[in-house]
């Protein structure tokens, strides 16, 4: 990769001193991507925009938000009421969050199916879940600045979970909270991180798409570039690509924004918070609802370790498993497209984390899908134990037994069969 | 550093003089970044003016037998139940392997007909019901958590469900005998 000439004297003036236009033009213009790329690949670049516009919608908003127990909820109202387009960057806000997740829960999808996290790309899929982690720390304490009785009661949920540490967990939930209950000090501090956080969001993300450009992008064949047939420039190809897929995104974002705004929130967040009444029915945001349905399955004692410290770590151990699958697979083929078994699995996974999702928004004594004698408790269970399942019994096993279809010799031979198959 | 001589290595006083300059250097600094950091950490934890709020005086005059109320200490609610004889002999007569969190009745109250405890479910924090007349008061006659389903009795013990600890018992001082300080 030659360095380019610049021909504009300033420009090459600027570079010569900081070599930022170099940089640029080499990850944004030059990057060589493999040519085969599948819209499935559209969602990084979305979740980055996505990043972009909760930090804008996010700065416009703070200069209307009041962070006290006795004022935030009027102020959201005020933002909502009488601020100019108060409602509507309110809305885009509350709306980009589940975008945010929407299109960073495909991404993740689609690099377990590509096997995207396999080597070499085992930082920049760590760096990843660092993201997710950091994404869900953002959004909780962003859902309790309205200061409605979902913000409080999620809150108080949240927070105790940390008590069920034996030894520092009451003087660890008294130190996030500032106080005895979630209160005035812990608006104030959630509102602090939640300001900060964004912008280390921001610092992963540089990091990920560096760790990107490091080992470049994967692929649906799972081959890696070979020759320079088998790529093509970042620029005109996926810029364009990325700018339609953009498009649609801002449709599917817009048609919440504008006519169903609060389809994704609790009603019950419009109503202040109050510390004396907990709602019959306690839900966090759609994006937790599987995560919030394994810490709720666990409702018994294994070793004498209780069932409140267990679901804890289960729910905790649920992510900080994605972090050991680049060794726990052992299959050498990347891509499910080649996978005949695997595939199946990847598809049974993905319904287990829909139906842990439908079990995290039910009553625990409800019924499955009406389904009589089947709880929800009972199926939250199942779903818990195939999502552990999956990654520690069917990853290292399917990979050892299956015999994967044959790859292709490079990105350009599988390009060129399907366009004759085509 | 790049002229360590490899023969004499342990033996070189002056080697040995920067190594301990080196570590005693390091060590200084990471205490002295501790004792910086702790400041901020400490900073988050309860302020003076929150724990001065930390008792509060009830009139207990007007709450007729068989009734409960809940008042405010440190920002949750306090069940103040004044039991009835039934409810007292309930609590009294639960053989103590029969529970989770095993705590005998007079070991929770002062007075047995009022029972004093934090309204706070151990399990993640709710507030449960049971407190005013009418609410659901679970399968023990105490308080009933509609979070995640926590039964308490009347003692205010935790009988069924998740939460694995009895209501808190705050401290208590009773000034005269319609009258108590919480905290």
């Amino acid at each position: 990769m030659s360095a380019p000439v610049w021909n504009n004297k300033v420009v090459k003036w600027v570079d010569d001193r900081l070599p930022i236009i170099s940089m640029l033009h080499h990850s944004a213009y030059e990057y060589p991507t493999p040519k085969n790329l599948s819209y499935m690949w559209n969602f990084g670049s979305l979740a980055g925009f996505v990043l972009v516009t909760m930090i804008l919608s996010g700065i416009f908003l703070v200069m209307n938000y009041t962070p006290h127990t006795s004022m935030a909820f009027e102020s959201v109202e005020r933002i909502m009421r009488d601020v100019n387009y108060g409602w509507l960057i309110r809305y885009i806000h509350m709306n980009g969050a589940s975008m945010f997740f929407i299109a960073v829960f495909i991404h993740i999808f689609r690099g377990l199916y590509y096997g995207s996290y396999k080597a070499p790309r085992e930082m920049l899929w760590w760096i990843g879940i660092l993201i997710l982690l950091a994404m869900m720390a953002t959004a909780f304490m962003g859902y309790v600045l309205p200061w409605g009785q979902m913000s409080f009661w999620g809150a108080t949920v949240i927070t105790n979970l940390f008590s069920a540490f034996p030894v520092i967990g009451d003087p660890l939930v008294t130190w996030l909270w500032g106080g005895f209950s979630v209160d005035n000090p812990t608006l104030n501090r959630f509102f602090s991180l939640h300001y900060l956080m964004p912008f280390v969001i921001l610092g992963l993300v540089v990091l990920h798409v560096w760790a990107l450009h490091s080992v470049r992008s994967n692929n649906p064949t799972g081959v890696e570039i070979k020759t320079p047939q088998d790529s093509i420039p970042f620029h005109p190809y996926y810029t364009i690509k990325d700018l339609f897929g953009l498009g649609v995104f801002l449709i599917f974002f817009s048609a919440f924004v504008f006519f169903a705004p609060d389809f994704l929130g609790h009603p019950d967040n419009y109503i202040p918070a109050n510390p004396l009444v907990t709602p019959p029915h306690i839900v966090p945001e759609w994006y937790f609802l599987p995560f919030y349905a394994i810490l709720r399955s666990i409702d018994f004692t294994i070793f004498g370790i209780p069932a409140k410290l267990l679901g804890v770590l289960a729910m905790f151990a649920s992510i900080v498993i994605l972090f050991v699958i680049p060794w726990l697979d052992t299959s050498k083929v990347r891509s499910s497209k080649f996978r005949p078994v695997y595939k199946w699995f990847f598809w049974l996974f993905v319904i287990d984390t829909f139906v842990l999702g439908y079990c995290g928004a039910k009553a625990p004594d409800d019924y499955f899908m009406g389904i009589e004698g089947l709880k929800v408790i009972v199926m939250g269970q199942l779903s818990t134990l195939y999502y552990f399942v999956h990654f520690l019994v069917v990853m290292p096993l399917v990979g050892k037994l299956e015999r994967p279809k044959p790859l292709p010799a490079s990105i350009s031979e599988s390009v060129l069969k399907e366009g004759a198959n085509a | 550093m790049s002229q360590t001589v490899q023969s004499s290595g342990d033996h070189n006083p002056d080697e040995n003089r920067r190594d301990f300059l080196t570590l005693a250097t390091t060590a200084v600094g990471v205490v002295g970044t501790g004792m910086a950091l702790w400041p901020f950490v400490d900073s988050m934890n309860p302020s003076k003016d929150v724990l001065a709020l930390a008792s509060v005086e009830v009139n207990l005059s007007n709450i007729p037998v068989g009734q409960a109320i809940k008042v405010m200490w440190r920002g949750k609610p306090v069940f103040i139940r004044h039991r009835t004889e039934r409810e007292i002999n309930e609590a009294e007569e639960v053989a103590l392997n029969e529970l989770v969190d095993p705590q005998a009745d007079d070991a929770r109250v002062e007075k047995k007909e009022w029972l004093i405890v934090v309204g706070v479910c151990t399990h993640l924090g709710c507030i449960p019901m049971g407190t005013a007349t009418g609410e659901a008061r679970g399968d023990y006659d105490g308080w009933y958590c509609p979070c995640h389903g926590s039964h308490y009795d009347t003692s205010g013990r935790i009988r069924r469900g998740p939460a694995p600890k009895n209501l808190e018992v705050p401290t208590y001082t009773f000034l005269t005998d319609t009258s108590v300080r919480i905290g």
